[in-house]
């Protein structure tokens, strides 16, 4: 599969690749087997959908399995904390006020 | 693994190496002088100086009181088959079992001298004495002939440090990839930063040579989270999301991702030398209740573990930019950012970071990993050997030995 080169397919496996720099909302990517237009801005180090993932998929980065889609994602799209989560534990992240918070689905 | 008869090197280049008594090689021949008590650095440091661009490197323990681990890592480092003459230098008052050391060092056939500075008559003395023992054997080094040794002869260690969002998407699987090729060529590669795999243990599991191997794998990586949550410091930090990471296994996922995608072979504990080809973990966190503070409290301590576990080679992948090299064995820098890389391209080895600037895939920077490894065996200096950089450290820690499960291939065969 050709992607464009600013996304590292890690792995042959990988359903997401990984933003190798900045990518602005409207401006078409090249994933596998076409061209698609991402809604949203993709910044360096974020997961793109490589193809089309449905609810309950896991997640394949370094062809293995990173997590579960919890929401349709549509090839193209971010895949981050509002779409998937692990199979291990809960992610941490920190709210508005700087405090941990366990993201919950 | 020694044995090997065939040109199995690409492009059919061999290597050479120095033939130590054990049967190892060596791709250096190195003088170590040790401190073994803080109160005997300064000394050995000046006994050092005059020779550290002629192979002559400082290594040292700080403590005063014996403990059973540092006595092991002192063997394993003084009798690494990169080292050919070792020089102990003590106070004369301390814990450290000088004695034997001593012995094992010789035992191994290796020119050593031991200097007690309160016995030679002080600073002065000591560092004269100890000038001219270094002198005298650098000469006798320098004759040692050199012999074929086989890519499959190599070990090779891998560590992370100062680490940022682009070290597990660039430079950690470029290290997997050179990895693979390793394990293809029949040599030994080592990975570790247990407390880093936090996640993927059931990935990793998957992997095992062996189902018995699989379970010491969590084991292991559980022993690590327990450890770290006594101490108060979880893996996943709020900055991680922020920079693109989503799941505790996908953050650890980025540090696995340097063991690449051999069979593991078994599980060894620092000074542990691997008892046959393909890929270890080395298991870095300490058995039993929290003592002496962290695991590791550097990225040299991790470097000096896997020495001590014959590496001739670590392969240390940085983003935010590491200096450090090591006394004993070459440090290869692969550096996962482009930023770093442009302003600090003297410290390092490899621009892993180029895949972000589609200059370079993945697959050709493993490859290009693998090929400076070989160039280094050969002898060519790494960028932290070029600048002197020869740092070490050892601290205070408790180990049980593997058990049977961890090493499958001796218990099966």
């Amino acid at each position: 599969m050709a992607f464009d080169p600013r996304l590292i397919h890690l792995h042959p496996t990988d359903n997401v690749v990984t933003a190798a720099t900045a990518l602005l909302a409207g401006a078409p990517i090249l994933l596998g087997g076409g061209s698609v237009t991402p809604a949203e801005s993709i910044a360096l180090g974020f997961k793109v959908a490589a193809r089309d993932i449905g609810i309950g998929e896991k997640i394949i980065k370094w062809g293995v399995p990173i997590g579960s889609a919890t929401a349709p994602i549509a090839a193209g799209a971010v895949v981050h904390l509002h779409n998937m989560q692990s199979d291990y534990l809960p992610t941490f992240t920190l709210d508005g006020e700087r405090r941990y918070v366990a993201e919950h689905h | 693994m020694s044995q090997s008869t065939t040109d199995n090197s690409p492009g059919g280049a061999m290597l050479t190496g120095f033939l130590r008594a054990d049967g190892r090689k060596g791709i250096r021949n190195t003088i170590v002088v040790a401190y073994l008590v803080e109160c005997a650095h300064h000394v050995s440091r000046e006994v050092v100086y005059p020779f550290r661009e002629r192979s002559v490197h400082l290594i040292g323990f700080g403590g005063c009181y014996p403990n059973s681990y540092s006595l092991t890592m002192m063997k394993q480092l003084c009798t690494h088959p990169n080292v050919g003459a070792v020089l102990l230098v003590s106070l004369g008052c301390e814990g450290f079992d000088r004695g034997t050391l001593h012995a094992a060092v010789a035992a191994s056939g290796r020119p050593v001298h031991t200097l007690v500075i309160q016995q030679e008559g002080g600073t002065r003395r000591t560092i004269a004495e100890g000038q001219a023992w270094v002198e005298r054997t650098r000469a006798a080094l320098d004759a040692t002939p050199r012999v074929p040794m086989a890519v499959s002869e190599l070990i090779v260690g891998t560590v992370c440090g100062g680490s940022d969002a682009t070290s597990g998407i660039t430079a950690n699987p470029a290290i997997g990839r050179a990895f693979d090729l390793l394990v293809d060529h029949d040599a030994t590669c080592i990975f570790e930063e247990t407390g880093e795999l936090i996640g993927c243990e059931h990935i990793m599991a998957g992997r095992a040579a062996t189902p018995a191997l699989g379970d010491a794998l969590i084991a292991t990586v559980e022993k690590a989270a327990r450890y770290y949550t006594v101490l108060g410091h979880g893996s996943f930090a709020p900055g991680n999301a922020e920079g693109g990471l989503t799941t505790q296994e996908e953050k650890s996922m980025g540090a696995y991702s340097k063991s690449g995608g051999a069979t593991i072979s078994g599980i060894i504990k620092p000074g542990d030398v691997p008892d046959t080809s393909g890929l270890f973990l080395l298991d870095v966190v300490p058995d039993g209740d929290v003592r002496f503070g962290f695991p590791n409290i550097n990225d040299n301590a991790e470097i000096a573990e896997l020495i001590a576990c014959g590496s001739h080679i670590v392969l240390f992948s940085t983003g935010r930019g590491s200096v450090v090299g090591s006394a004993i064995s070459p440090v290869i820098k692969v550096c996962a950012n482009p930023e770093t890389y442009r302003r600090m391209t003297d410290d390092m080895d490899v621009d892993a970071g180029r895949i972000l600037e589609a200059r370079g895939t993945l697959d050709e920077v493993g490859q290009e990993i693998f090929t400076q490894v070989l160039d280094v065996a050969r002898g060519t200096a790494t960028a932290s050997e070029a600048l002197a950089h020869q740092e070490f450290v050892l601290t205070y820690k408790v180990f049980e030995p593997v058990g049977p499960s961890c090493h499958p291939h001796t218990q099966g065969a």
